[in-house]
């Protein structure tokens, strides 16, 4: 079996995992991070979205022993001590969230929804999150809580 | 999943010796077909040899008036490239139109064609823009490439390299897309270059094709009204749950019209 060693919100893991082991596998099963959800088995509803080298991926979709070397931020790796991330305290004050199933993926689609698009329209926020499904809230209130977020994580990187 | 041997490619030629040497390989480029396909236990290869190293299939150039696209090279790459947007903007629109932000972020032109998915957004680019196929050992014009519903003229083993877009004077997409996959019902890219005109439509049918009706239609006068009462007849198209062949045949004409840009069909 392959061990591999990635960089996981900041701290070097390793673990030994098989060839067929998702990713999003080894980061519940292996590391206990249990933040990163699994919503379903076709790759369809985003829920284990995660970052991967900067970029939102889905970690249902893509092997652990390819992310090898790799440098991995989950859900768990957004806030500072007991600061929230922007993007996690405009879900919490938009109530951008119902059952809360689908909000880790959705929170970190956002995270790279903004980092390539920094001041979206609510046009494109509703289709750069067509990745991402949501059962409860009809998402009204999470594109609200990103467009919110857009404008605080300007202002805070200014 | 079933179980199989995890292999890592150094190079392009490794990739290959090691696909040769597996009793049934499969390569994984960005894996968003191959993934879900293993997690279903559709497929049950031997061995996986991931290009997920491959740095020299990654990037976009310009060369003697053409756009080299690496094969590992991402549809999100494709869509933000300066390159792209400045010499064939209809095809970073549409490499923006494939799958969303996370599946763009993974998947790459190479993967798409080898795949063939008869649903797939880049095949009528490759097949209206005459793109030239580089595989590890030949070079294939888009017209034999795409040989049927997830088939290709690629041989057991062979690795794509890169896709070679020759720039046109003009060119546009425009897609129907399935509400909830957002694959294309259809797609249509339409291609104008020195030579003439040249359509291709995704979805509607098995397999990628042209429509030599439209095309020289279009070559006398680039205009959508030119195609307005061409009717595609259905034989042969796609009818499933999202769309019957008959509503496919209309899209044909409708998508086609769009991509070069009428705007008066809402």
């Amino acid at each position: 079996m392959p061990t591999i060693k990635m960089t996981v919100n900041g701290e070097e893991v390793s673990g030994e995992v098989e060839g067929r082991t998702l990713l999003v596998q080894f980061i519940r099963e292996h590391l206990g991070l249990t933040g990163t959800h699994i919503g379903c088995d076709t790759s369809q509803c985003g829920a284990c979205t995660i970052h991967v080298n900067g970029r939102a991926v889905k970690s249902c979709s893509l092997l652990a022993a390819h992310v090898d070397g790799g440098d991995v931020q989950t859900i768990e790796g957004l806030a500072d001590g007991d600061k929230l991330h922007p993007m996690q305290e405009a879900f919490r004050q938009h109530h951008a969230l119902q059952c809360g199933f689908c909000t880790p993926g959705m929170v970190m689609s956002a995270i790279g929804i903004i980092n390539d698009n920094p001041d979206p329209t609510e046009k494109e926020i509703r289709e750069a999150l067509e990745g991402n499904i949501c059962r409860c809230t009809g998402y009204h209130n999470i594109v609200k809580a990103i467009g919110a977020a857009a404008k605080e994580m300007e202002q805070e990187f200014k | 999943m079933y179980e199989f041997e995890y292999q890592r490619a150094a190079s392009a030629d490794d990739a290959v010796t090691k696909h040769k040497r597996a009793e049934d390989a499969r390569f994984l480029a960005g894996g968003m077909t191959l993934i879900p396909v293993l997690k279903q236990r559709l497929d049950h290869p031997t061995d996986v040899v991931d290009l997920g190293d491959l740095d020299d299939m990654r990037g976009i150039s310009e060369e003697n008036n053409k756009i080299i696209i690496g094969a590992m090279t991402t549809h999100h790459s494709v869509n933000s490239s300066e390159l792209v947007t400045n010499k064939i903007p209809a095809l970073a629109y549409l490499a923006g139109t494939i799958g969303d932000q996370m599946v763009r972020n993974r998947g790459t032109i190479g993967g798409s064609l080898a795949n063939s998915d008869p649903a797939a957004s880049y095949p009528c680019a490759i097949l209206a823009l005459n793109a030239i196929i580089k595989t590890n050992i030949r070079e294939i014009p888009a017209d034999e490439f795409f040989t049927g519903m997830f088939d290709t003229a690629l041989t057991e083993g062979e690795l794509i390299l890169s896709v070679a877009f020759p720039i046109p004077e003009e060119a546009g997409y425009n897609h129907f897309p399935n509400p909830a996959s957002r694959y294309p019902i259809v797609g249509s890219f339409v291609a104008k270059t020195a030579d003439g005109v040249q359509v291709a439509i995704t979805g509607a049918g098995p397999c990628v094709f042209r429509v030599t009706a439209f095309e020289n239609a279009l070559t006398k006068n680039y205009n959508p009204e030119a195609i307005l009462e061409i009717k595609i007849p259905d034989e042969g198209l796609a009818s499933d749950i999202h769309a019957s062949a008959e509503y496919r045949a209309h899209l044909v004409n409708v998508m086609t019209r769009r991509a070069i840009g009428d705007s008066k069909i809402e």
